[in-house]
């Protein structure tokens, strides 16, 4: 039962991700991002992480790419103003992707799958990444608070207007 | 791919008879919903007329009873347009997204307690999700996409201001509705709504020992579902109609629909996570049998709702709606601050009571 579903998955966030690349007009890459983000959320839910499957729709789909959206459409991008590349940086682009493509296949080739029974354990509950979260990785977890601070901070200040400065 | 199977709790389906009891629960709540939605058309009217001392529509049927069949007949008989210039499939898609996202809420609310019939006891509930107020919060944040794919793929100026707007009150209003229900959260000690409804028997209702938050959650749902006081999306004096300018037919009637059905869920939400859902006090000392008391239980429930669906009508007729700036002011440099404070005061009472200071 489980696994026509996962291959089901798979074939549409592949199909996603490529359509990401291939669609001609930026609003539609997002979207098909959107999408991408979907399908990754459900192979979370196949895993019974079902709080990352929660956080990854709201923060990512929910969220950032609602901002990737306004930018996008307040941008108003033809494919005439679209900056046209030569065919040496094309070629290069590609073979480096080509290349990058490669080393990720062979590392994951080479990888030993991690066989975990996440049904009776719960490991993607709420109360298990909680209990985790908040005792084995308190420290990190408090430091990347303060950072995502210092960049909403930071935000702030760049986004106020100059006539308050002078 | 040893790893994915037997993954999800597939053993909840494993019996046909709770299988077959799910997928009717299933259809009659999307009935319910759909059907609820419908009538809170009407009622929307009769409840303006009955603010505005006037009659209201009285025409089709008996107290013009019969008034949303005409509307809807009405929605489908009229022309069907698609812009020339308009992204046809995405202008197709809006207003699924928001069909698809208003009617999807509903599975996590648990519509009464239970019901036994022949020795088996089946829940009123289609699913009771480990997170399932993330779920919500996860449905509530694809909605935005039905209004901005709809405005953009218009390709209508005003249509893309209307969605530009929309999106972000619905995205402003969403950070302050998630921090108002943290402090829920903490109080209850658990995500799932089933749990919160059931820690409220009697007269514990959440809105007692959460006023403000209860109070930030009610005005954040009004502003995720367009109403009054927060209906910038459509404000027909600055933006033509908003982000649904350029629909017609059925399209435009699914948007307006979705509206209502989100106001029946957000309805169903508030009562229950902080009216007690299905309970109501002194349930058990009226010594009825469990069918009886859990029947009656889904008639309180809905009474609630009901209720809560009359208050966003009544503050629709009552309040104007506020301008631009005074919308994201709220939104942003009030409720936010004030949701903040109260997640801070509910993190010091559970500390205080259980001595850890």
């Amino acid at each position: 039962m489980t696994l026509p579903i996962f291959y089901i998955l798979a074939m549409l966030s592949v199909f996603c991700a490529l359509m990401v690349v291939v669609a001609r007009k930026p609003v539609h890459s997002v979207l098909y991002l959107i999408a991408c983000f979907f399908t990754i959320a459900g192979h979370y839910l196949m895993l019974n992480a079902q709080f990352l499957f929660a956080v990854h729709i709201i923060v990512y789909a929910g969220a950032i790419m609602v901002l990737f959206l306004f930018v996008i459409m307040l941008l108003n991008l033809n494919l005439e103003s679209e900056p046209r590349k030569s065919v040496i940086a094309r070629v290069a682009a590609v073979s480096t992707a080509g290349l990058l493509f490669l080393v990720l296949l062979a590392a994951v080739k080479s990888a030993e799958p991690v066989i975990l029974d996440t049904s009776a354990s719960g490991v993607g509950l709420v109360r298990h990444v909680g209990l985790k979260l908040y005792n084995e990785y308190m420290m990190p977890f408090e430091v990347s608070a303060l950072l995502f601070l210092t960049a909403m901070v930071g935000a702030v200040k760049l986004g106020r207007k100059e006539a308050t400065h002078s | 791919m040893h790893y994915l199977c037997d993954a999800l709790p597939w053993g909840i389906f494993m019996d046909s008879g709770e299988l077959i009891f799910k997928m009717v629960f299933v259809v009659a709540i999307f009935g319910i919903s759909l059907l609820v939605a419908m009538y809170s058309t009407y009622a929307e009217r009769k409840v303006a007329a009955f603010l505005q001392d006037r009659i209201g529509p009285n025409r089709a049927g008996p107290f013009g009873i019969l008034q949303p069949l005409a509307d809807g007949v009405k929605m489908f008989m009229k022309e069907e347009i698609i812009p020339a210039k308009s992204d046809k499939a995405l202008f197709i898609l809006g207003p699924c997204i928001m069909m698809l996202t208003a009617c999807m809420t509903g599975v996590v609310i648990p519509w009464g307690e239970s019901l036994v019939i022949n020795g088996r006891e089946y829940e009123l509930l289609i699913t009771d999700v480990n997170v399932g107020l993330l779920y919500v919060f996860g449905v509530v944040s694809i909605g935005v996409y039905g209004i901005m794919i709809g405005g953009w793929a218009s390709n209508n100026k005003y249509s893309l201001l209307g969605s530009l707007r929309a999106s972000a009150q619905m995205v402003s209003y969403e950070l302050a509705m998630g921090l108002s229900i943290i402090a829920l959260v903490m109080a209850a000690g658990t995500l799932s709504v089933r749990e919160i409804v059931e820690q409220q028997a009697g007269l514990q209702w959440n809105a007692f020992y959460q006023p403000l938050g209860c109070l930030l959650f009610i005005i954040c749902a009004f502003a995720e579902c367009n109403r009054t006081p927060f209906d910038l999306a459509e404000c027909e004096t600055e933006l033509v109609g908003g982000y649904h300018t350029e629909y017609s037919s059925m399209k435009l009637g699914f948007y307006l629909f979705a509206e209502y059905i989100a106001m029946f869920i957000s309805s169903a939400i508030i009562a229950a996570l902080y009216f007690g859902g299905y309970n109501f006090p002194f349930i058990d000392s009226l010594g009825l049998s469990h069918n009886v008391q859990t029947i009656l239980g889904v008639l309180i429930f809905f009474a609630k709702t009901s209720f809560f669906i009359f208050l966003f009508m009544w503050v629709r007729w009552t309040i104007p709606r506020f301008r631009y700036d005074q919308l994201m002011n709220l939104g942003w440099k009030v409720l936010i601050p004030v949701a903040i404070i109260n997640v801070l005061v509910t993190g010091i009472v559970i500390l205080w009571r259980n001595d850890l200071f």
